[in-house]
This record gives structure tokens, C-alpha cells and sequence, in this order.
């Protein structure tokens, strides 16, 4: 392999793939480097037999090399067929470490001491990354892996695992399942606990432990590998064991720090952000292109498409058009005016102001995932208290906002090229006032993945929303009659202040005097009754705290800490008093509103002498729910287990009522003082399961809940995002028969989920689809009734709450009986 | 969904979340018992102020009354075991099935002694009434257990699943069978036995009471009087086996307590069904 090559393509998953047929179709002198001994790594380390979806399904495949969605295997040996068809120049084991030069001279060093001279770059090696080296004497050591296939296949070995997560725990004892095999496994911790892993991983671990089968150093760090043999760091000095392998597993390194080592730049410092990229997939360093999830391009059609594109791009087609043309299309189709999509593009990128910084690229993908609407003077776009996470956009046209609930004739505009809907973006609670059209108006809806994208990339726009959130959320709090000028002085001294869960904001009896708005999360606020803190209330996003102390310039008078991690707004205590003192009418009904709060202060105190315990026992539960995600949920199912009798009718109600799963495990979760919170979504203000959603298949609908749509491909991550476990992966079950049936004849299964085997055998017999998806609670949205769990429940038991409605002391206080 | 039906189903949501923190027997301050005492109530005053000729009995037009509403509400009350398995949309709540059927199924009393007029005798006709009366003695019990167990049930559990229970004793027996190897031959047979040994052995006696008096594990626990380190070690396991074992048998127990009567109250049921379908078609037979 010598000579300059036109492109040289690093990584071989579905993008790599898809640019190297091309080049090899097109005749351009090319290679495909790989790190590992064979293609596409990613898809290749997936679980046998994986289910592989092709979505999105409107989005026409535009590659040398085929793809539809089916087993990894079949997915596998295609690719490797047509690649081997297309004659690719493919080089395996080629891990690049470092790329020097510029466009026309690239040279590409490989870790094995080769290099590689390219005219051009396609980067498409996703956002894996590379798994940590050791960082000890004799890291290169060939005894030394980073991954294990199949720990069935060591015996009589003394092998030492590295790295106390899961993927290390798990490893540790699959090789110490089967005695039979005679390894010593010992695995080494480099603190006294395993605080990164899962807890049921943990225990598996101290019992083998216990048992003998695995030999668990804490504090233990390895110092160097030598033949044979490693020298460990211990607590107690340096000591050296027999080792014959090494499987580490400390984590991966996200591949941002090698690619801004080639001078590219990235949108922004955001964990989040891509690389800065030209229509063509140009980064800003010349003659490097990125495509794929590195781009932020996780779906595989999309990574394929790309891959064609980069290469026609590189071969001089300039007329080419994104294969998302007939998308955006139809897309723009429902819009007055009969404009091209060119046309259309260009008018919401000069019209809306937070759209100003966007590439075209960025600008396609945004419209991909967003709506275009057009919206008849005085038509509704959406009304007070509908859920919705949304932000709309203003291309052409204005907007009026009923700020009055009680009078819808009362409006303020919101004008062309400004935003909407933020509130409930950074919320994730319903919306606050209807809104019409004031105008023939042009709208552009971003779902919530979309807008936070847009907010990650461009920091632009994350200032001019940010600012104009703090605005509406002062507006929408001191209602009717404030206008935008009242507030400026406000909102120019505003802060932003993140807090984590558990942080304390204001503390009982100091002197401090800001303001504080509740911006997303929750806080609770407590109060020291003789030796312990009493909970008093809990405050969810949209709330405000702290003025009492302004007002009256008393010190605080009880402690407000965050529920969960949330986001506040500081306002200085003296510039809410000029703004209170500017607006009398404000002042007055800031001190009503403390004369609530004081009532219920005084009620907490009146009550801890003659019944402390009933007092104890409230904040003690209040406290235990929102440890147990209460405080970021919107409907929460709870049980409550004096009423209790364990006859899982819920779950029975919830597998027959959604395709025969269960979406519920009632006796799963913690309980406390008879208050069970089953393993059951509490569709979360800002989902966590929706952070990493490939398709963007999870969203919030119309009652609030929080769902999975058709389009899950089935990855898994939203079920590892979750921090309560209550998303199960599994496959669609076959029809069971009639309860009727079941009833006269006993026949199938009966009420509720039928059992796996049952399930699997009659699935074979009918052969229906095994994929295995995402399953979850959605509230039954769309079951007149509403949820199945709380109507199917003969005692009472099963409850559904809101935490603004339940954490209080009279509903937490009641006896159910 | 229309903009409208979102809006319904947003107010019943918040109506939800707003309230319904109650039990079976208190649901919508006790609606059930009233109509169940005003209905036993009307028929008592009925029964009272009626002149019924030649005297009060079932064949009269006010016991046919009484016994066309009894019969109307036994053949309803045996409708809640199809309503809690029909998992079908609409407003239904089975917990307002329960309610009513704890609180109607108790003015039953009122209504077929009523409609008896007081005459027993050795005859279907009592035979029905008497199957009643059995079927609302097993209901009692079923209201008692399900207010005083749930909470026993769950103090039991302590946030333990029933499939955490069981591989808390897998992973007992796996420490045991491997400490247990270097005992005597008369030693691990009775380890051995104590493992071999399901935790469900014991018949529905042994279920009820939680006593097992064949617990190999306890035998064992008895049989193990060695001072040796192994010994002292499987002793110390034994014990914590028995202790988790003892968490299985209280849970199986509060459970089978829970569910005993139902045993008796369905098929009591069924049989009260078919006792008064007798008693309805020898009256019109030989009317």
C-alpha cells in the first residue's frame, strides 16, 4: 500500500462502509481503515442474533451497499459480501492514533508504526470511542485485552479483571461461573466500594466472594505488568500475583479529544455538540470530512446516505441533492405559498432569530425532526394546561398569549422571528396560557430532542432562549397587568444557578435575601422542629421562594433544598424589592401568598407536640417518596400496602390492557411505612429514558405521558437510562384467546401476562416477529377510563398521584382505612 | 383525540390525582352501606306494614318481590369475579364493585330472611337459603383478612419479591452445599437432606400455620452439635436458612389466609347458583 490516495475512509461502520463502496464505485483511489480484525465493530459487538431495525422508514436508502433491517448476522455477512464484491480497499487493524498535514498531504499514523497518505479525510468513526489503556509500566503487554467475547473459552488461567463497573463485575463472574474451568480470577478495585456498578451486579460480586470463587482487592491498583506476573499497588504496600491475562475494563474514552487534535472545531464545549460542519461534511479543518453519529447522525440509513454523499461531494457533483429532499418536500408541502424547499429553508433561517447560527446541514436535520405548520388568524396552537414539550418558532406571521385565564380577551403578542413554548421545554410541566395565531402565521414546531439539540449546538440560540425564558417565566408568575419593561431590570439581574439533588438553596434562620425561581426540578422545603427537619412542602418548576424574607427582611424561616438536580433563577433581593415597590398591587398579593405558607408553617409547629409521631411519620414519608423519584415525577403509581392483599390484578389489568406485557412490577421497589412505590414509570418531568433515543421514538403525549412510539429500534438505551427500572425489552407476544374461552374451556393462558414459555412456543407457531422493544408505561393513553392498574384494583390500593397534589400534609397525614 | 376529549380526560386525570385515597369499605364515604341499609331498611318496613295473606312467605306478591330483588342481586354479586378478570375501557372501577358487593351482599341477610318469612324447613327451598348465609359468612371473613393481613403481609416482606426470597435461598444453599463438604457422612446427609428438601413441602396445614414440623433444615440444625470450625460455620448457615425459609412460610401463610376463602365463598357460590335455580323451577312447577 503505497502512494497518496484520493480518501482515505477511517472506520468501517455503516457510514465508513457505505463511503468506501463509493469511492470503489466511483474509481477513486480510496482506503477503508479499521482498528479492529473485522468491519462495522459496533454492530459486530451487538448480541447474537439481535434484531437490527431500519428506521427512519420514509427515508430512502442511497448506497452501493444494501441495507434492511434483520438479524446482526445477515446485516453482517451482507455488508462483508458486497464490500469484498466491490473490491474495497480495506485495511483491518489500523488504529489510527495521530493525522498530520493538511488537504492534498494527509498523513495518517497507525498505532502499529505504519502511515497512510490521503488527499482527503472521511472521519465516520462514531461515538464508541476507545476503550481506556492501562496507564502502567507494561501496558503493551499482549496478556492485556479490553473486551471478552466468551469467557467460557479460558481454562486453568490466573486471569485479572480491571475496572469496578458492570462491564467489569460481569466479566469477573462469567469467568468464574463454571468451576469446572479451574481459573483464579481475582478483580481488582481501585476505591473500598463498588459505587459505579448496579447493586444486584455488586451482590452477585460479595457472594462469589464470600463462596471463594473470586477474589475481589480493594484499594488495589495494578503498578506493572509483567510476564506473567502483576505488581499491584495495595494498601499495604506492593505485591506481585501470578497473572496469565488481563481483561480491563476502565471505561472508554469519547473520541472528541483525538478529533480537535486534528484542528477541528466543535459547535461548542456542551458534552453534547458535534463537529462544525459545511453542506458538504467539511469540518473546519480543509480536506477532513465527518459523517455519521459522529456527526450526529446515530441512525444507520442516515450514516449510509452519508457516506454515498461525502464521496460524491469529493468526486465534484455539486448537484446533488440531500437524499432528505423528498422529506422535506412533502414537509413543506401543507405550507401556503408553494415555495421550494430551498426557499422555505432560507425563510426560517433568516427570519427566526435562534436559527441564525445554523449551518444548512444543521438546518435540514433540524426541519427533519420539526413540524412546519401554517395557522388561520385567531386558530388556536395550543391551550393552557395541555401537556406539551415543544418550543415553537415564528417564521412568518405573530402570535397572541392569553395571560388571563378567567379573560381570553386579554393577550400580549409575541412577534416574527421570536419563540414560544420555552416554558414548557425547560419545565417539562403543561403549559401555561393558550395561544393563537394573531395573524396568517408560519410556525416551526421542535420537539424537545430537537430543541435541546439546537440548545447543545448553537450557543446563540441557548442565550437568546434562555433569556427570553426568564422573562416569560416572571411574567407568566406575577400575571396580568406586568409587562416586559416592568421586568427587564429583573431579568437583566437574573442568575442562572444549577443546583444537584440534595443541594441547600436557602438555610433556616440565615440572613440572605434572593429570590429564587424554580426553573426545572423541584425543591422541598423543611424546617428544624427541635432535633430534626420536619417537611413542610414541596415546590415544583414554575414556583418561586424566598421573597418572605425581602418583604418583611426577617431571616429565613426554613431550609429549601432541590429534590432532584434542577435549575434556578436567582433574582438579588434588592432589585425584586424595587420591583415589588414599583408594582404595589404585586406586594399585596406576595403577602397573601406568605400568610398561606406561614398558615401551614404554624399548623406543622401546633402539631409536633401532642402528635410528633404523626408529624415524623409525614416527613418521614414525604422524604422516602422523593428519594424514590417522587419529586421529578408528573403520575406516579403508588400502593399502599395496608389495603395491599397481593393479588397483582394490577399488572394483570396492565398486560391485558397494552398487547399482553405487564408494564408493572408491583412487589419490585421500596416501601415505606406501608407506602410501596412499585417499579412503575413516574413519567419524569424530563425523562431520562429519552436522553439517548436513537429514533427519538419516546415522547410526551397528549395526557402527559410519557410513551414509546412504533419507531423503537429496540437498543436498549432508554431501559439503561432509566434511573428506576421500569422499561422492560421484549417482544410483542402472540393473541392469547378470549377470556370467555379461558373461562368455559380454559383455554390459553388466562387474564394477565402469559407466561414466557407459553408466549415464545406459540409466537414460533404463529412466527411472528421476536424483535425484542422497548416496553412501557403510558398511562393508558387513549383507554377511555384511564389507567387500567388503578381501575383493576379491588381494595384501593393502587393509587395514581401527582407530587404537588400528594406531598402534602393532610393527603400524606389521611388514613386510608 | 379531539382537543375536547383531552381536555376530559385532563380533568379526570387531575381528579384522580387529586382524591381517591380510600379504601374498598370507605368509597365515596361508605355510598354502598347507605344504599345497602336503606334497601334493607325498605324491605324491613315493607315486610312490617304489608298484611300479607294468609301470612308472610315467599308466595306472596311482596315475597316475590323480595325474591325476585335477592335473586337479581346474588346472580349481579357473582358478576365481580368476571368484572376483576374483563379488562375492558370505560369508567368501571373494581373497587366500587367491591364496595357494593361487600355492602349489598350483606343486606342479603335482610332481604332473604325476609322473603323466607321465617319458615325453615329440610327442603331446597332452605337449602338455598342456608348456602346463602354460608356464602356471606366466607365473605365476612374475606373483609376481616383483607383489612388486618396487607399490612401484616407487607411488614413481612420487607421490600423482599417473592423471586428475591427464593434466590435468597439459592444463594444460601450454594454457600451451604460447598461448607458442607468437609462434614462427616451422617453430618452431610442431613445438610443434604435439608437442601434436597423443597421449600414448599408441607401440605395446605403446614401452609396455613406456617408449622413444618418435617423441616429437614430445622432437623438438621438440631442434628449439627460439632465445635469444629466447619461445623459452627454450616451451623451459622443452617440458622439464617431457616430464617429465610420462615420469611417464605409467614409470606405463603398471610397469603393462603388471604385467599382461603375463596376456596369455599366460589364454590359455595356456584352451588347457591344451582340451588336456587332448583328452588325457583319447583316453585313455578308446582304453583
Amino acid at each position: 500500500m503505497t502512494g497518496v490516495f484520493q480518501v482515505a475512509i477511517v472506520g468501517s461502520g455503516p457510514a465508513g462502509l457505505s463511503a468506501a463502496a463509493r469511492a470503489a464505485a466511483r474509481g477513486l483511489s480510496h482506503v477503508l481503515l479499521e482498528k479492529t480484525d473485522h468491519l462495522s465493530d459496533t454492530i459486530y459487538k451487538y448480541q447474537k442474533g439481535k434484531h437490527v431495525m431500519a428506521t427512519p422508514s420514509g427515508l430512502v436508502l442511497r448506497s452501493d451497499i444494501d441495507f434492511d433491517a434483520g438479524k446482526r448476522e445477515a446485516i453482517l455477512g451482507t455488508w462483508d459480501e458486497q464490500i469484498a464484491d466491490h473490491k474495497v480497499n480495506v485495511k483491518l487493524n489500523a488504529d489510527v492514533v495521530k493525522v498530520e498535514g493538511a488537504k492534498g498531504a494527509f498523513r495518517i499514523h497507525l498505532r502499529s508504526g505504519e502511515a497512510v497518505e490521503a488527499a482527503n479525510i472521511v472521519l465516520a468513526i462514531g461515538t464508541q470511542g476507545n476503550p481506556n489503556r492501562l496507564r502502567c509500566p507494561g501496558a503493551d503487554s499482549p496478556i492485556i485485552q479490553y473486551q471478552l467475547d466468551d469467557p467460557g473459552e479460558y481454562f486453568d488461567e490466573h486471569i485479572t479483571v480491571i475496572g469496578s463497573g458492570d462491564a467489569g463485575i460481569e466479566n469477573a463472574l462469567g469467568l468464574a461461573a463454571d468451576p469446572a474451568q479451574r481459573n483464579v480470577v481475582t478483580i481488582l478495585n481501585r476505591s473500598a466500594d463498588f459505587a459505579r456498578a448496579k447493586a444486584a451486579n455488586v451482590a452477585l460480586l460479595e457472594e462469589a466472594e464470600r463462596e471463594g470463587r473470586v477474589i475481589v482487592r480493594r484499594e488495589t491498583e495494578p503498578a506493572e505488568v509483567r510476564d506473567a506476573e502483576l505488581l499491584l499497588n495495595t494498601r499495604d504496600g506492593q505485591e506481585a500475583i501470578r497473572c496469565d491475562r488481563i481483561i480491563a475494563r476502565t471505561g472508554s474514552q469519547p473520541p472528541r479529544g483525538f478529533v480537535e487534535a486534528m484542528g477541528i472545531e466543535f459547535s461548542s464545549p456542551e458534552p453534547g455538540a458535534f463537529p462544525k460542519l459545511s453542506p458538504e461534511f467539511e469540518t473546519t479543518t480543509p480536506g477532513i470530512h465527518v459523517i455519521g453519529a459522529l456527526a450526529g447522525y446515530p441512525l444507520i440509513k442516515h450514516c449510509m446516505n452519508q457516506g454515498y454523499d461525502v464521496i460524491e461531494f469529493l468526486a465534484g457533483n455539486r448537484d446533488l441533492k440531500p437524499a432528505d429532499e423528498p422529506i422535506l418536500t412533502a414537509k413543506f408541502a401543507a405550507l401556503p405559498g408553494n415555495r421550494s424547499v430551498d426557499e422555505w429553508l432560507g425563510v426560517f433561517g433568516r427570519n427566526v432569530a435562534i436559527l441564525a447560527d445554523l449551518s444548512v446541514l444543521q438546518l435540514r436535520e433540524l426541519m427533519l425532526d420539526s413540524t412546519a405548520h401554517a395557522y388561520e388568524p385567531g386558530e388556536v396552537i395550543f391551550r393552557r394546561n395541555d401537556p406539551g414539550s415543544s418550543m415553537f418558532a415564528i417564521a412568518e406571521g405573530s402570535v397572541a398569549v392569553e395571560v388571563n385565564p378567567a379573560d381570553p380577551s386579554i393577550t400580549v403578542g409575541i412577534e416574527q422571528g421570536s419563540i414560544f413554548g420555552e416554558v414548557g421545554l425547560i419545565s417539562g410541566r403543561r403549559r401555561g396560557a393558550t395561544i393563537r395565531a394573531a395573524e396568517p402565521v408560519i410556525a416551526l414546531e421542535l420537539p424537545r430532542m430537537a430543541a435541546l439539540k439546537l440548545l447543545a449546538t448553537s450557543p446563540g440560540a441557548a442565550r437568546a432562549v434562555g433569556t427570553i425564558a426568564v422573562e416569560r417565566q416572571l411574567l407568566q408568575m406575577f400575571g396580568p397587568g406586568i409587562t416586559k419593561t416592568d421586568v427587564a431590570p429583573l431579568v437583566a439581574s437574573a442568575e442562572l444557578v444549577q443546583a444537584r439533588s440534595g443541594q441547600v438553596i436557602v438555610t433556616e434562620g440565615a440572613e440572605d435575601k434572593d429570590v429564587y425561581i424554580v426553573r426545572s426540578g423541584s425543591m422541598i422545603v423543611e424546617k428544624q422542629v427541635g432535633t430534626r427537619p420536619v417537611f413542610l412542602s414541596y415546590l415544583p418548576a414554575g414556583s418561586y421562594f424566598g421573597e418572605m424574607a425581602v418583604i418583611d427582611g426577617s431571616a429565613r424561616t426554613a431550609t429549601v433544598k432541590a429534590a432532584i438536580k434542577s435549575e434556578l433563577i436567582r433574582l438579588p433581593g434588592e432589585a425584586f424589592l424595587a420591583f415589588l415597590s414599583r408594582n404595589p398591587g404585586l406586594r399585596e398579593r406576595a403577602m397573601k401568598e406568605m400568610s398561606a405558607r406561614r398558615a401551614t408553617n404554624a399548623f406543622i409547629e401546633s402539631r409536633k407536640d401532642g402528635f410528633s409521631g404523626a408529624v415524623d411519620l409525614y416527613s418521614q414519608t414525604a422524604q422516602f417518596l422523593v428519594d424514590n423519584g417522587i419529586g421529578e415525577a408528573t403520575d406516579v403509581l403508588l400502593i399502599d400496602e395496608k389495603l395491599c392483599i397481593g393479588c397483582d390484578n394490577c399488572e394483570k389489568a396492565c398486560a391485558d390492557s397494552h398487547d399482553g406485557l405487564s408494564r408493572l412490577d408491583r412487589e419490585a421497589g421500596r416501601t415505606y411505612a406501608h407506602l410501596h412505590v412499585p417499579t412503575s414509570c413516574r413519567h419524569c418531568e424530563h425523562p431520562h429514558c429519552m436522553a439517548d433515543c436513537p429514533p427519538n421514538a419516546i415522547k410526551r403525549g397528549p395526557d402527559g405521558e410519557v410513551f414509546i412510539d412504533e419507531t423503537c429500534i429496540g437498543c436498549g438505551n432508554c431501559q439503561r437510562n432509566c434511573p428506576y427500572g421500569v422499561i422492560r425489552m421484549d417482544a410483542k407476544p402472540p393473541k392469547k384467546p378470549s377470556l370467555l374461552q379461558w373461562m368455559l374451556f380454559g383455554k390459553g393462558p388466562g387474564p394477565g401476562e402469559a407466561p414466557y414459555g407459553w408466549r415464545k412456543s406459540e409466537a414460533k407457531k404463529q412466527s411472528l416477529p421476536e424483535a425484542k422493544l422497548a416496553v412501557k408505561c403510558d398511562m393508558c393513553a387513549g383507554i377511555d377510563g384511564g389507567p387500567a392498574c388503578v381501575r383493576a384494583c379491588p381494595t384501593g390500593a393502587a393509587i395514581r398521584v401527582s407530587p404537588e397534589k400528594f406531598l402534602t400534609y393532610t393527603k400524606l397525614a389521611e388514613d386510608a382505612e | 383525540m379531539t382537543a375536547s376529549a383531552a381536555r376530559k380526560r385532563f380533568r379526570e386525570d387531575e381528579k384522580r390525582r387529586d382524591s381517591e385515597h380510600v379504601s374498598f369499605l370507605r368509597h365515596k364515604g361508605f355510598r354502598w352501606l347507605w344504599i345497602g341499609i336503606a334497601l334493607s331498611g325498605t324491605a324491613a318496613l315493607g315486610y312490617a306494614l304489608i298484611d300479607q295473606q294468609p301470612r308472610p312467605n315467599g308466595g306472596t306478591w311482596y315475597g316475590y318481590l323480595l325474591g325476585t330483588i335477592g335473586l337479581g342481586l346474588i346472580v349481579w354479586l357473582s358478576l365481580l369475579g368476571v368484572r376483576k378478570r374483563r379488562i375492558n375501557p370505560g369508567a368501571w372501577s373494581l373497587k366500587a364493585w367491591t364496595s357494593a358487593h361487600v355492602y349489598l351482599g350483606l343486606s342479603l341477610i335482610v332481604i332473604a330472611t325476609l322473603h323466607t318469612g321465617f319458615q325453615i324447613g329440610w327442603n331446597v327451598h332452605t337449602l338455598a337459603y342456608v348456602l346463602m348465609l354460608l356464602v356471606i359468612a366466607t365473605g365476612i371473613y374475606g373483609v376481616v383478612a383483607y383489612s388486618v393481613l396487607p399490612a401484616r403481609l407487607s411488614d413481612n416482606r420487607k421490600e423482599m419479591t417473592r423471586a428475591q426470597m427464593l434466590d435468597a435461598l439459592t444463594a444460601l444453599d450454594r454457600q451451604l452445599e460447598s461448607a458442607a463438604q468437609p462434614l462427616a457422612r451422617g453430618e452431610a446427609d442431613l445438610v443434604l437432606a435439608a437442601l434436597k428438601q423443597s421449600p414448599f413441602a408441607g401440605g395446605a396445614l403446614a401452609r396455613l400455620t406456617a408449622r413444618y414440623p418435617g423441616c429437614a433444615t430445622a432437623r438438621a440444625r438440631k442434628g449439627l452439635v460439632g465445635t469444629s470450625e466447619t461445623e459452627q460455620r454450616v451451623r451459622a448457615l443452617l440458622e439464617r436458612r431457616l430464617a429465610q425459609l420462615g420469611q417464605i412460610r409467614s409470606s405463603l401463610r398471610i397469603r393462603a389466609l388471604l385467599e382461603v376463602w375463596l376456596f369455599l365463598h366460589v364454590p359455595l357460590t356456584l352451588a347457591l347458583i344451582a340451588a336456587l335455580a332448583a328452588h325457583v323451577i319447583s316453585v313455578f312447577y308446582y304453583w
